[in-house]
């Protein structure tokens, strides 16, 4: 929204402040300012009023015209001149030989054959209003010479505020309203709006109106007849130009002046189609045509404002076509109103469209103001249009009133929310300036919130602190740490691992970590023949490729992979996110966390790197936890798990996550030749996992003894289980030191370390021990080497 | 005898300056000194001599003896002293201009700036919470005083999910959960609420270079009996200074949040130009950071907090945004790329 200045000084004297320093305050204390400041008419000069003398037609040119134009400077001068509105006696804008215009320096110049020595100007051409008809036609009692600039207000500094900083403030949607703002910054009065007394015409008829919808607060109207006046009074077009909006006529031009000056919407209905006011919903959907012709159409939900039966406006949001004000309208009916905010806010989003009037009614407009816009209006009317007659009383039906909202707080209330001490003088006056009617006693304050904040932005005392604190400056606080008793820092286990592992992953393991939307993205799965798997879908994602909430990160994962091959020959990637894997009793989500890490090689082949992050898994495990996890094989779940080789990851009983290997399908899709191995650990089993802390073991002063054993035998599982049947406490470590395989068997190699705390151990010792595990084996059938 | 003395005396010193190497030495050694050595052969030939004699040549014999016995030693440290010239002469100089390569894993950009906010806010005491991104209706809205139809859920476009839950449109969905979590201990241990709360947020937005629909944000709040603006502005300053890593100056100016009353935009001095003024603060000298504000009432109330009692300040940071600030990242959609040419780049920071 567009503050002007120059309206804002109509209403509190800020003679002697610095105006730039005010905005800055104002958006310190109040709302965002925009960061462009906008000095209208700074670069206009030399702009005079001129009286044109004589007009002849050009020789060759059907558009121009050769004027004489009387400057006040005791001559006259020659100027060639385009408009078509130019004639004799006339007064218009005339910019001299040397004005200024923009960025145009006005010089003499040839047009057409004839020497021209200056410009007649449009109100267009001056940026007071994007009227470009012709010339300007000024009121011929102005002495030719004046400068323009005493005849308007053309110079003004104009702001612009953030809209959206304004949503909680109902009242600051006028320039009324921002006065207020101002007075309570600088600490000058706010002068009461002029209004014109509206009592007299009680003795009137009163216009037929009737409020049949709760949806409908307060409806005020009044009805005029014999106006004049078609075009506005510049002043009043350059105001509505700088805020930027457009001069339409001088009835429209007034309702939306009204609106911009006290935040009040207004429209004005020609009284021959309306002449028995409504305000209702209809039981079942209609079309209707707005004013700017288009047809729209109404559900029921959509309150309108009605002829009896007939739709003349959509309430709050723009008039009907067929009721506006024409050429032959004689009497017209002025309507102020409000209406319940969250049905207006609802309506233009069905509707998919939003106007000026229906921005404010959003916000909760306080309904005390339609009869005192009513007043203003017909104040300022009757100042522009002498000849105006009222021909109703005022007709106003109040059906919603806020109720009053009244606060108590006490000094010691505010001094705990500020941290410092502000006087209660200082927040008395700060309140009163605001419209607040505050009173103290003994540090107890009564405050009646005014009308106009009591829509729902202040309900309670914390509010009054913001209205205290912004206007006493955040700027002047005193800045103190809390007070507060100091206790050690709780860390999350699941926080904790979750660091050491991005940690362990990124310097021991050198893998990038990254990150990836929490849904598949269809079309990258598609492409790689990758199912769409997920448990629940997005109700309004505006893109059907992310619907569906991912329920594992390796879908996601490959999709990346792919889109880094060529990046190096070897890399791997993590990720520690989130992914949804069902839907509870309650409906709600189960949501996981979810380590996933994908290692991808051209130079190794796919059981090394299958080891590499069997390796990775079990030392992370090992660091963290100090606990062994085992393998399972397990069924894959999903069509982009190579069958064999996916394993369950188990540690303390718990499947932690699982290991396996990319699909061929998938796998080819991705790179012809390159090994892809993948694994998931879900990080809340992993931080449920209880970290078996050190046990130290006092080292052997004596030789430690190794025995080498090989049996022949596909895999490991049955030796670990013979020596953990063993059980033996001078087995120190168990190491496999080969694995040897030809095309008839395969032996591994096992090397047990022993050692005893007090003495050095006897060979016989140690292979009774020994004996005692190859004969458990070969009971199985696994026999030592030969 | 005298005579063999005196030849064997100069037949070493020649066998000596022949020597080469420590064998060579050793074979001289032996033939010298060793069991059936020369000199060792002198003293067996004396048993044909007289006390006298053998007593005088005896002592010669010794001194013989020991006078050889020097010469090799001090040739054994004369050869081992070359063999280690030797060596280091040998040694080429290696070309250190060879550069290392350095590829080595990497984290993710926003790992390494919540790392350091986290880092800063543990250090004054803030636990660290971690929250679902799936959350409902209530979490996201109605706990943080944002009632149904109020235009706050309009100015944020959310993900719905089929079930009634949502995507989190900020980390305030887990304002509620961690005043519950942390109420008790305020109220019977008087320990203060101090925790931060980085995670995931999303938003229903289309995507370009500065807008992104899946974003890091991280929120905190400290509630306690008589917190206050005065110290929410200390937090904000003190926390500022130390992950930009210079004094920052602040500003508060009103800002509109349902959750805060009264709710601030916070500005900080601009980093490129410190205040004076540059394009990159648009010639404000200053740039709007984070929103925050004093915790709503209702907030506390819907949390399990008696209002009357206790206040709290409540702020948010945009992680995202903060990361790209830091690296001078362009487009925000690098971030969730996964392309490994923009975040191998991002080795460890601290």
């Amino acid at each position: 929204m567009f503050i002007s200045m120059n309206w804002i000084k109509d209403f509190v004297d800020l003679e002697g402040l610095d105006t730039l320093k005010l905005i800055h305050q104002f958006s310190l204390s109040t709302a965002e300012v925009e960061n462009e400041i906008f000095f209208k008419g700074s670069d206009i000069s030399g702009i005079v009023v001129a009286e044109i003398k004589s007009v002849e037609d050009h020789p060759e040119s059907k558009k121009l015209h050769l004027l004489k134009v009387d400057a006040g400077d005791g001559k006259l001068t020659d100027v060639v001149c385009g408009a078509p509105n130019v004639r004799v006696g006339m007064k218009t804008a005339f910019a001299k030989v040397g004005a200024q215009i923009g960025d145009i320096t006005i010089a003499p110049r040839p047009l057409a054959g004839f020497e021209s020595f200056g410009m007649c100007c449009s109100e267009n051409e001056l940026g007071i209003s994007d009227d470009n008809s012709g010339i300007m036609d000024i009121d011929p009692t102005i002495a030719n010479g004046t400068d323009v600039k005493d005849v308007f207000a053309i110079d003004d500094i104009v702001f612009e505020v953030d809209n959206k900083s304004l949503t909680n403030r109902p009242d600051l949607w006028s320039h009324y309203g921002i006065a207020r703002e101002f007075a309570a910054i600088s600490g000058r009065e706010l002068k009461p709006l002029e209004l014109d007394d509206l009592s007299q015409y009680n003795t009137l008829p009163q216009v037929d109106m009737k409020i049949e919808d709760k949806l409908c607060q307060r409806y005020s109207c009044l009805q005029f007849e014999n106006i004049k006046r078609n075009v506005s009074p510049v002043n009043m077009k350059i105001r509505l130009f700088y805020c930027g909006m457009r001069s339409i006529n001088f009835l429209a031009d007034m309702t939306n002046y009204l609106m911009l000056e006290v935040g009040q919407p207004m429209h004005a209905f020609d009284s021959r189609k309306v002449g028995k006011i409504r305000i209702k919903r209809f039981e079942s959907p209609l079309t209707f045509t707005t004013l700017d012709n288009v047809e729209r159409n109404i559900d029921e939900n959509t309150l309108m404002i009605c002829n009896d039966n007939t739709p003349v406006a959509i309430a709050g949001i723009m008039g009907g076509l067929d009721s506006e004000i024409v050429e032959d309208t004689t009497t017209l009916t002025l309507e102020s109103a409000t209406f319940d905010a969250a049905s207006i806010r609802k309506s233009t989003v069905r509707l998919s469209h939003r106007t000026d009037s229906s921005m404010r009614y959003e916000k909760s407009l306080d309904p005390e103001l339609t009869t005192v816009a009513i007043a203003r209006f017909v104040k300022l009317l009757k100042e522009f249009d002498e000849g105006v007659t009222i021909v109703s009383s005022l007709t106003d039906e109040y059906a919603f009133h806020y109720p009053q909202v009244t606060l108590s707080f006490d000094k010691a209330y505010v001094d705990k929310y500020t941290g410092i001490s502000i006087s209660n003088d200082t927040i008395i006056d700060t309140l009163t300036k605001l419209g607040f009617t505050a009173t103290v006693s003994d540090d107890n304050f009564t405050v009646d919130v005014p009308s106009w904040r009591a829509t729902k932005d202040v309900t309670m005392k914390a509010d009054i602190i913001e209205e205290i604190t912004r206007i006493y400056g955040y700027d002047n606080f005193d800045v103190n740490t809390a007070k507060s008793p100091l206790f050690p820092v709780n860390i999350e286990q699941e926080k904790c691992d979750e660091e050491r592992v991005k940690d362990m992953l990124v310097k021991r393991y050198n893998l990038h970590e990254v990150h990836s939307y929490v849904w598949n993205y269809y079309d990258e799965l598609k492409a790689l023949s990758i199912e769409n798997k997920g448990v629940i879908k997005l109700l309004n994602a505006t893109n059907p490729n992310i619907e569906t909430i991912r329920q594992s990160l390796i879908p996601t994962q490959l999709c990346q992979v792919k889109s880094n091959v060529g990046f190096a020959n070897e890399y791997g990637i993590f990720e520690i996110g989130r992914a949804v894997v069902g839907i509870d009793e309650n409906n709600l989500c189960v949501e996981k966390k979810f380590l996933a890490t994908t290692l991808y090689s051209k130079v190794k082949d796919v059981k090394t790197l299958y080891f590499e992050l069997k390796d990775m898994i079990e030392t992370i495990v090992d660091e963290l936890k100090h606990k062994a996890v085992t393998f399972e094989k397990a069924e894959p779940t999903s069509n982009f798990e190579h069958p064999i080789n996916y394993n369950a990851i188990i540690c303390d009983n718990k499947v932690l996550g699982h290991i396996g290997i990319a699909h061929p399908t998938v796998s080819k899709k991705i790179d012809k030749r390159a090994a892809i191995v993948f694994c998931e650990l879900d990080m809340a089993v992993l931080a449920s996992i209880k970290n078996s802390s050190i046990t130290y073991d006092e080292p052997s002063k004596f030789p430690t003894m190794d025995i080498d054993l090989s049996f022949v035998t596909d895999t490991f599982s049955p030796i670990k289980n013979a020596i953990e049947k063993a059980n033996s406490p001078l087995i120190k470590k168990i190491e496999v030191v080969d694995i040897y395989e030809d095309e008839s068997s395969k032996s591994i190699t096992t090397r047990l370390t022993f050692s005893h705390p007090e003495k050095t151990l006897k060979r016989e010792e140690v292979a009774d021990i020994a004996n005692s595990i190859i004969e458990d084996l070969k009971t199985q059938g696994i026999m030592l080497k030969g | 005898m005298r005579e063999k003395m005196e030849q064997l005396k100069i037949q070493l010193d020649q066998d000596l300056a022949l020597v080469k190497d420590l064998q060579e030495l050793d074979n001289i050694r032996v033939k010298y000194m060793g069991k059936k050595g020369l000199i060792t052969d002198l003293l067996k030939g004396m048993k044909d001599l007289s006390n006298d004699e053998r007593k005088t040549f005896g002592a010669l014999v010794n001194e013989l003896k020991q006078t050889a016995g020097d010469k090799i030693t001090q040739k054994t440290e004369e050869l081992k002293e070359a063999q280690i010239r030797k060596e280091i002469e040998s040694m080429p100089e290696f070309d250190v201009s060879i550069p290392t390569n350095l590829d080595r894993g990497s984290y993710h950009p926003i790992t390494l700036v919540q790392r350091e906010c986290e880092r800063i806010f543990k250090s004054m005491g803030f636990t660290v919470e971690d929250y679902a991104e799936v959350v409902t209706d209530y979490e996201c809205f109605e706990a943080v005083n944002i009632p149904k139809n109020h235009p706050a859920r309009d100015m944020q476009d959310t993900y719905y999910l089929e079930n009634g839950q949502l995507l989190k449109s900020q980390t305030s969905a887990a304002q509620n959960a961690i005043l519950r979590k942390y109420g008790d201990a305020l109220k019977n241990d008087s320990k203060p609420i101090k925790a931060i709360f980085p995670g995931r947020c999303f938003r229903n937005e289309a995507t370009d270079a500065c807008h992104e629909n899946t974003f890091f944000q991280m929120e905190g709040m400290m509630v306690d009996k008589d917190i206050s603006i005065s110290n929410l502005i200390y937090f904000m300053k003190t926390m500022l200074s130390e992950v930009f890593k210079k004094d920052i100056k602040v500003r508060l100016r009103p800002g509109f949040f349902p959750f805060v009353e009264p709710g601030f935009e916070l500005d900080i001095s601009c980093l490129i130009c410190g205040g004076e003024g540059c394009p990159s603060c648009k010639h404000s000298g200053w740039l709007e950071l984070c929103p925050c504000g004093m915790i709503h009432p209702e907030v506390l109330r819907e949390g399990g907090i008696d209002p009357e009692e206790y206040t709290g300040f409540a702020f948010g940071l945009g992680l995202t945004r903060l990361a790209m600030m830091k690296y001078g990242v362009k487009d925000i959609r690098d971030l969730n790329s996964g392309s490994l040419k923009v975040l191998s780049q991002f080795s460890d920071d601290e």
